[in-house]
C-alpha cells in the first residue's frame, strides 16, 4: 500500500464512456470534491449532439476533461495525465489527448468482441491485447464485475446495477488524487435518499468499492497516491460554477439591482436552454419565463415585456439568433431594452450543436437588415458570465437598446471556481420611467426626445397622458411619428449609431490584462480564448519575450481608449475559434494590420499549438522586418 | 414609480370607482395621425366602431394597448390614441403574449390581417388561442394582400386571379374560424364592416370574453378585391345568404325569417318554415357546444364540393367557452413562488450549496 504521496502541481484527467455511462456526471461529481479541495480548476464537457448515439460506436462517446491544481488553472489542459475509458471506442476517441506515458484506466467488459466491433476495431485486433498500448501504463479492470461482487447481493436489475459502473471509476480516482468521498456520499443521499434508499445505498457502495479497490489491488501496491495541493488563489470564500449557471445568476441579481421584473422569452437549443432551466427556478425573484413555440415569437415576446417595463430577455444559439433578427431590429427602432444571449456554437446552419465556437461575431455587429447598431458584451471564462450578464442588463436599461451577450458552448459548460459577490457589493442600476402627464399643465408628450446620452425614456402602458404609439417604421426625430422625409432618415440613422457610441463613456476602459501598456506584440482576445492565452503569454513572458494580452469584454462599441492602446505596439495578434472576425473589425475600425490566428475545430485552443502559432507568427513578421 | 407600482394603483382604482374614469366618447380615442387607407376602404368603419366601442369598456386609455402586425390593417394603431405597437409581420400575438403576460392589468387588442396571422404569423395565431392568453385579436380578412399590391392570400378562394395568380389560385385556403376551432380557440365569432351596429356589438362581446377572443371580420379591399362579401354585405342578398347567430335562440333566416336550419343527426339541412316546420324544429343556438361550432364553421363548405344546398354564412359568436387562461396561470405562479418560497435571497442563491474558503 502506498505511503508516501507524490505532489503535482496540476494534474488533467479525462473520463470517456458510451454517452449512457454517466461520465458527465461522474466528471461534474469529480470536479466539485476538487473544488472543494481548494483546488483552482479548469473543466471542458464533451458529448455527442444526439441523447443516445449508438451504443459502444465512436459517435456516441461523451468526455469530460478536467485539469486542475495548486496554481492557476486556466484551461482544462492540452493532454491528460489520466484517461479513464469504459469501452473501446472511449479509448479510440480519446487515446490522441492522453500525454505519452500517461494512464489508461480501462473497463475490460467494455472490450469484448462486441464492443471492438462496434467501435471499428479489426477483426481480431483489442488495443489492450496487441501491445499497442505500450507507451502508456495500462490499467485493466473489469468494472462490471466489479460492481456485481459489490452490490450483487442487493437484487438491484441489471439496469440499475449497470448505472453504478461509473461510480467505481469515480472511486478509485478519489484513491489515486487523494480525494475524499464525502460531497459525493452527500450529493447521492440528496439525489436518490429520499425516493430510492436502495439506490443511493448501491451507489455508494461501489463508489466505495473502486476506493477501496485503489487502496488494496495489487496493481496500486507500487504506486503512490498523487496529491494536489490547494491553490494560492485570492483569499475569499469560493463556489464551482459553469457559465451558464453564473449567467443565470448574473440575470437575477441585475433585476433584483434594477428592482425591476424579468422576462425570458426562449426556445430550447443547444448549448442554451440550461439558461431557460436554470432561470425558470427563480420565479420568487419575480422572474417570468416563457417558452415560445418558436425563436422568433421568443424574442418578439420579450419585447412586448419590454413595452410593458419589463427587462425582456431572450435566448439561443447562432441558428435561432438568425430567426431572432428582425425582432431585434425592431428593438433597435422601438429603443426598448432587450438583452439578447447567444451561446455559440459551431455553424454554419445546424453545424456541430455540442461543439464550441466564436463565428457569431458578425453576426452579433452586422446580421441585421439596414443600420441597426446595438451593443455587444462577451464574457472571458465560466464565472465572467455573471458579471457581464449583469453588465449587459445595465447597460441595456441605461441606454434604451438592444445587447448581445456573446457566450459560446466551451464557456457555458465549463466551470471554474468563483469567489461569488455579495449583493451589496454590486452597483444599483437605476431605471426611470416617463412619469404620468396631464394635457392641460403639461407639455405634449415627445416619445422620441432625448437627454445628451441620446437616450429616450421608457415611456411603458399603464401611465396616464402619455398614450402613444410605436413600431418599426422610420421615427420622425423627437414626435417619433412615422416618417419618410429623407433628411429625417439620415438624422435617425446618425443618431442610433451614435447613442450606441456613447456607451462608451459608460462602460469600462481597455485593460492590460498581462504585460506592458505598449511594446512588441499584444495578443488580442475575447470571449472563451482568454484561459489559452493568458497561460500562453505568462509563458512567453517568462521565457523573456516582450508581449502582452488584453481581452475585449466590451466588443460593441469598442472601449474609448482601445485605438491608443492598441498603436503601442508593434504587433497585434487576434486568436479567434473562427475564420477571422474580430481581427476584421479591428483592421477596418483601427487601420492596423493585425494579424489573425485561427482555428474551427469545436474545441478552445490548446496552449501548446497556441504558443507554437504565436512563435511562428511573430518569426514570420521578424523575417520580413530583417 | 415601478411596474408593480403601476399595476398596484390599477387594482386600487378599478377597487375603488370606475366612474372616475373620464367620460370618454368615440373622438377621445382619435390619434392627431391622418388615416391613410384608400378611400371606401373597409377599414374605415372597423376603427369608427373600435372607437366607439372604447368608451364602453370602462377602462382608462393609459391601460389600452392596441399591437399590429404588418399589412394595411396593421397601420390601426397609429389612428388609435391610447398605447400602441405597430410591429413585424406576424408577430403580434407574440409581442402580446410577452406584454399580456408581464403586465396582467392591460387590455390589450391585437390588429391583424388574413396575410398577417394566416401565413407569416399562422404559427403564433394558432398558439395564442391554444394558450389562451387574456387578449382579443381582430382579423381584418379581406381575402388578399393589399398593402403588397394585390397577390392572393391564404384565405383566398381556389381559382381566383391575382396579380400572382395569372391562371387561377390553386391554392386551398384557410378557413379562419375552423383554424380557430382547432386550435382551442375559446372565443371564436364573425362580423363585417357593412354592419357596424352587429360588429360594434362583437367588439365589446370580445373585450368581455376572459381569454383569447377571436373575431373575424370581413373586410372590403376596394381596391384588389372589391366585392368578395358583397353576399353578405349587399341588404339586397344579405336575409339569404347571412346568418346571425344568437345564444339559445334557433338558426332562422330569409327576407321574412323564413327559412331555418335544421339539425338531421349531426347533418344540417335548410327547411322552410310554415306548414311542415316551426321554429320548435330548428336547431337551437348553443355557443358553448363546440361539435355545433365546429359545423357552424363549416357552413359554406357544405357540400365541400361546392354541389346542392348552398347555407347562409353565420355571424355572430359562434363558440365561447371559459377555460384557464395563460397569463393568469404564469401570474399565479410567480405569486405562489413568492408567497410559499420564503424570501428571495440573493446573498443565498449566489453562495448555492457548497462552498469553501481559501485564506
Ligand atoms: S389596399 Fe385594400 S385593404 Fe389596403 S387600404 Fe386600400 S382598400 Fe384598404
Amino acid at each position: 500500500m502506498s505511503t508516501t504521496d507524490q505532489v503535482r502541481e496540476d494534474v488533467t484527467i479525462r473520463f470517456a464512456g458510451d454517452s449512457g455511462d454517466g461520465m458527465q456526471l461522474t466528471g461534474s461529481l469529480f470536479t466539485n470534491t476538487t473544488a472543494l479541495l481548494g483546488n483552482d480548476l479548469r473543466t471542458l464537457p464533451e458529448f455527442p449532439a444526439e441523447i443516445r448515439a449508438p451504443q459502444g460506436t465512436v459517435p456516441g462517446v461523451s468526455s469530460f476533461q478536467l485539469q486542475f491544481g495548486s496554481t492557476r488553472i486556466l484551461t482544462p489542459g492540452d493532454e491528460c495525465d489520466a484517461l479513464v475509458v469504459m469501452n473501446s471506442a472511449a479509448l479510440k476517441a480519446n487515446l490522441s489527448l492522453l500525454k505519452k506515458g500517461g494512464t489508461i484506466i480501462a473497463n475490460t467488459a467494455g472490450f469484448d468482441k462486441k464492443n471492438l466491433n462496434l467501435a471499428k476495431y479489426p477483426e481480431g485486433i483489442n488495443p489492450l491485447e496487441d501491445g499497442s498500448l505500450s507507451e502508456y501504463e495500462v490499467i485493466e479492470i473489469d468494472v462490471n464485475s466489479m460492481v456485481k461482487e459489490a452490490i450483487g447481493d442487493m437484487g438491484l436489475g441489471y439496469k440499475d446495477e449497470d448505472r453504478t459502473k461509473n461510480m467505481f471509476v469515480l472511486g478509485l480516482l478519489y484513491w489515486m488524487y487523494n480525494r475524499p468521498m464525502e460531497s459525493t456520499m452527500d450529493f447521492l443521499n440528496q439525489k436518490f435518499g429520499k425516493k430510492n434508499p436502495q439506490i443511493a445505498d448501491a451507489n455508494i457502495r461501489v463508489l466505495k468499492a473502486g476506493y477501496y479497490y485503489g487502496e488494496t489491488a495489487e496493481i496500486f501496491n507500487s504506486r503512490t497516491q498523487i496529491t494536489v495541493e490547494q491553490a494560492d488563489l485570492e483569499p475569499g470564500t469560493y463556489r464551482n460554477i459553469t457559465g451558464n449557471e453564473a449567467l443565470v445568476l448574473g440575470l437575477v441579481a441585475a433585476a433584483r439591482k434594477s428592482n425591476m421584473p424579468m422576462f425570458l422569452g426562449t426556445y430550447p437549443i443547444t448549448p442554451a436552454s440550461d439558461v431557460l432551466h436554470g432561470l425558470a427556478k427563480h420565479k420568487k425573484f419575480g422572474i417570468t419565463t416563457f417558452q415560445a413555440e418558436d425563436e422568433i415569437a421568443a424574442c418578439a415576446s420579450a419585447i412586448g415585456a419590454s413595452f410593458g417595463g419589463s427587462i425582456g430577455v431572450t435566448s439561443s444559439s447562432g441558428p435561432g439568433i438568425a430567426l431572432k433578427g428582425e425582432a431585434i431590429g425592431l428593438a433597435v427602432m422601438l429603443e426598448l431594452p432587450l438583452v439578447v444571449l447567444n451561446i455559440q456554437r459551431a455553424g454554419p446552419s445546424t453545424g456541430m450543436p455540442t461543439k464550441t465556437e466564436q463565428a457569431d461575431l458578425m453576426q452579433a455587429v452586422y446580421g441585421r437588415n439596414g443600420e441597426s447598431p446595438l451593443l455587444i458584451v462577451a464574457p472571458k471564462s465560466p464565472a465572467d458570465c455573471f458579471e457581464m450578464a449583469f453588465e449587459a442588463v445595465r447597460i441595456s436599461l441605461e441606454h434604451m437598446t438592444p445587447v448581445i451577450f456573446l457566450s459560446d458552448g466551451y464557456i457555458a459548460n465549463g466551470s471554474e471556481p468563483w469567489k461569488f459577490p455579495q449583493e451589496k457589493d454590486l452597483v444599483d442600476i437605476n431605471v426611470e420611467f416617463e412619469k404620468p402627464r396631464h394635457a392641460e399643465e403639461d407639455a405634449p408628450f415627445m416619445p422620441y426626445k432625448r437627454d445628451d446620452r441620446l437616450v429616450r425614456k421608457w415611456a411603458i402602458p399603464g401611465t396616464a397622458g402619455i398614450e402613444h404609439r410605436v413600431g418599426g417604421l422610420e421615427k420622425e426625430d423627437v414626435t417619433g411619428n412615422v416618417s419618410y422625409d429623407p433628411d429625417n432618415h439620415q438624422k435617425m440613422t446618425n443618431i442610433r449609431r451614435d447613442k450606441r457610441d456613447l456607451v462608451a463613456n459608460n462602460i469600462p476602459e481597455q485593460d492590460i490584462d498581462q504585460g506592458n501598456e505598449s511594446g512588441d506584440v499584444l495578443i488580442l482576445g475575447w470571449g472563451g480564448t482568454y484561459g489559452s492565452i493568458k497561460t500562453v503569454v505568462h509563458q512567453l513572458r517568462k521565457e523573456g519575450m516582450d508581449i502582452s494580452h488584453a481581452h475585449l469584454r466590451y466588443i460593441n462599441p469598442f472601449p474609448k481608449n482601445l485605438e491608443k492602446l492598441l498603436k503601442g505596439f508593434k504587433q497585434v495578434i487576434v486568436p479567434e475559434i473562427n475564420d477571422g472576425q474580430l481581427v476584421r473589425l479591428i483592421r477596418s475600425e483601427f487601420m492596423i494590420p493585425a494579424k489573425p490566428i485561427n482555428k474551427v475545430k469545436g474545441r478552445p485552443f490548446g496552449v501548446s499549438e497556441l504558443k507554437q502559432e504565436i512563435l511562428d507568427l511573430i518569426g514570420e513578421e521578424q523575417a520580413v522586418i530583417s | 414609480m415601478s411596474v408593480q407600482t403601476i399595476i398596484d394603483n390599477f387594482v386600487k382604482e378599478n377597487e375603488a370607482d370606475l366612474n372616475t374614469l373620464p367620460d370618454y366618447s368615440g373622438k377621445d380615442f382619435s390619434s392627431d395621425q391622418d388615416v391613410r387607407w384608400c378611400p371606401g376602404c373597409g377599414d374605415y368603419t372597423i376603427l369608427k366602431q373600435v372607437q366607439n366601442a372604447m368608451p364602453e369598456l370602462g377602462i382608462a386609455k393609459k391601460d389600452i394597448v392596441f399591437i399590429s402586425g404588418i399589412g394595411c390593417s396593421s397601420r390601426f394603431p397609429y389612428y388609435m390614441d391610447t398605447f400602441g405597437m405597430h410591429s413585424i409581420h406576424g408577430r403580434a400575438p407574440a409581442i402580446a403574449t410577452g406584454l399580456k403576460t408581464s403586465r396582467p392589468d392591460l387590455t390589450v387588442w391585437i390588429i391583424t390581417g388574413d396575410g398577417d396571422s394566416l401565413s407569416i404569423g399562422a404559427n403564433h395565431f394558432t398558439q395564442l388561442l391554444r394558450r389562451n392568453v387574456n387578449v382579443n385579436l381582430l382579423l381584418f380578412n379581406n381575402e388578399i394582400y393589399g398593402l403588397t399590391k394585390g397577390q392572393y392570400s391564404p384565405a383566398s378562394p381556389k381559382g381566383m386571379v391575382t396579380k400572382s395568380t395569372p391562371y387561377g389560385s390553386i391554392d386551398n385556403p384557410f378557413n379562419p374560424l375552423a383554424l380557430s376551432l382547432g386550435a382551442d380557440g375559446s372565443f371564436v365569432a364573425r362580423a363585417m364592416d357593412r354592419d357596424p351596429k352587429h360588429l360594434k356589438e362583437m367588439i365589446l362581446r370580445s373585450h368581455k370574453h376572459q381569454g383569447t377572443s377571436m373575431l373575424e371580420i370581413y373586410q372590403n379591399c376596394i381596391v384588389f378585391n372589391d366585392g368578395a362579401f358583397e353576399l353578405f354585405t349587399d341588404k339586397k342578398t344579405r336575409p339569404q345568404e347571412a346568418i346571425y347567430l344568437e345564444h339559445e335562440q334557433p338558426l332562422v333566416f330569409g327576407k321574412d325569417n323564413d327559412k331555418g336550419v335544421r339539425l338531421d343527426g349531426l347533418n344540417p339541412e335548410i327547411v322552410q318554415l310554415g306548414d311542415d316546420y316551426s321554429k320548435d324544429d330548428l336547431w337551437v343556438h348553443d355557443e358553448q357546444d363546440s361539435t355545433k361550432a365546429h359545423l357552424l364553421s363549416k357552413f359554406f363548405e357544405h357540400p365541400p364540393n361546392g354541389e346542392g344546398v348552398q347555407f347562409p354564412r353565420p355571424f355572430g359568436v359562434l363558440y365561447a367557452i371559459d377555460r384557464p387562461r395563460y397569463d393568469e396561470g404564469v401570474v399565479a405562479q410567480v405569486q405562489l413562488a413568492k408567497e410559499t418560497q420564503g424570501e428571495a435571497n440573493l446573498d443565498a442563491l449566489l453562495q448555492g450549496n457548497e462552498t469553501w474558503v481559501v485564506k
